[in-house]
């Protein structure tokens, strides 16, 4: 085995019958089918980590504002009240209970329980179908209360 | 257990001989970053979802009703402590990202390093502006 670079050098170990073996390193973007339950819910908790912490910043934005005066935060409210604010807005609230839903399902793995490849299609299945239920209601909230 | 050219089965050490000499062990801080992924995560839960259906139940708030909210001491509190927790794990959970998939080594680290910053002063603008507004 020849060693690449240093991140190579720390995955180097031995079996227990000494012969030496390449530790897996993260998921490889391109040589696995992507679109499986394991991976693809994997990969879309990370990605929806990434949108909510653009959607943290507009949190800040619309903090900063309204401690600047009204004349800051009437433009945030029009921004996030245009169309590409909802569509934003609506992407975001999708993303973050994705996250939460999916998180929730690495806190339960994290406890020890549902490994087995017919819970984690279970729970899989049901981080989608909470999620689109979950963002239905909050815009049921929301357009309600408008 | 012995393989089949009869070599003894060696384990990987990582230490350093000194460290080994001097009896150093870790740092005692191996799953600390980990672990604290999953603690903000579990507090994150319930101050999300409190924030979330705060919004979505009072849309098209005006400035007046808005500072009125953010600066009720219940409500300052939760924000200060949300908007700690969030950059919190947002960093850690973005350097993870990096440390698997930015290349090379200079990209990861000064990548790393602006996700820090830039979380960090984040925090510290949304925790001015809540604070401006409560006291």
């Amino acid at each position: 085995m020849s060693i690449q670079d240093a991140r190579e050098a720390t995955m180097l170990g031995r079996r227990t019958d000494g012969t030496p073996v390449r530790r897996p390193l993260s998921p490889h973007l391109q040589v696995y089918d992507m679109m499986q339950m394991s991976s693809a819910i994997s990969i879309t908790h990370r990605a929806t980590g990434i949108i909510w912490t653009g959607g943290a910043a507009v949190m800040v934005w619309w903090l900063v504002a309204a401690a600047s005066g009204p004349e800051a935060f009437d433009r945030v409210q029009w921004f996030l009240g245009s169309f590409l604010g909802i569509i934003m807005l609506m992407g975001l609230t999708a993303a973050a209970w994705f996250h939460t839903l999916s998180g929730l399902r690495h806190l339960v793995w994290d406890a020890g329980h549902g490994y087995d490849i017919p819970t984690m299609y279970k729970s899989g299945h049901a981080v989608l179908i909470g999620t689109a239920v979950l963002t239905a209601l909050t815009w049921l909230a929301l357009l309600l209360s408008w | 257990m012995a393989n089949p050219a009869g070599e003894a089965a060696r384990p990987t050490i990582l230490r350093t001989p000194l460290g080994r000499v001097r009896g150093s062990g870790s740092a005692k801080s191996g799953t600390h970053h980990w672990w604290m992924q999953r603690v903000t995560s579990i507090a994150l839960l319930p101050l999300t979802i409190w924030f979330i259906v705060a919004l979505a139940t009072s849309a098209g708030m005006t400035h007046a009703e808005a500072v009125a909210w953010i600066g009720h001491p219940f409500n300052a509190v939760l924000l200060l402590a949300l908007i700690g927790l969030t950059f919190h794990h947002a960093a850690a959970g973005l350097q993870v990202v990096l440390e698997d998939y930015a290349k090379p080594e200079w990209v990861k680290i000064t990548s790393v390093l602006a996700v820090k910053a830039v979380c960090t002063l984040l925090a510290l603008a949304a925790a001015l502006a809540v604070i401006r507004l409560a006291v």
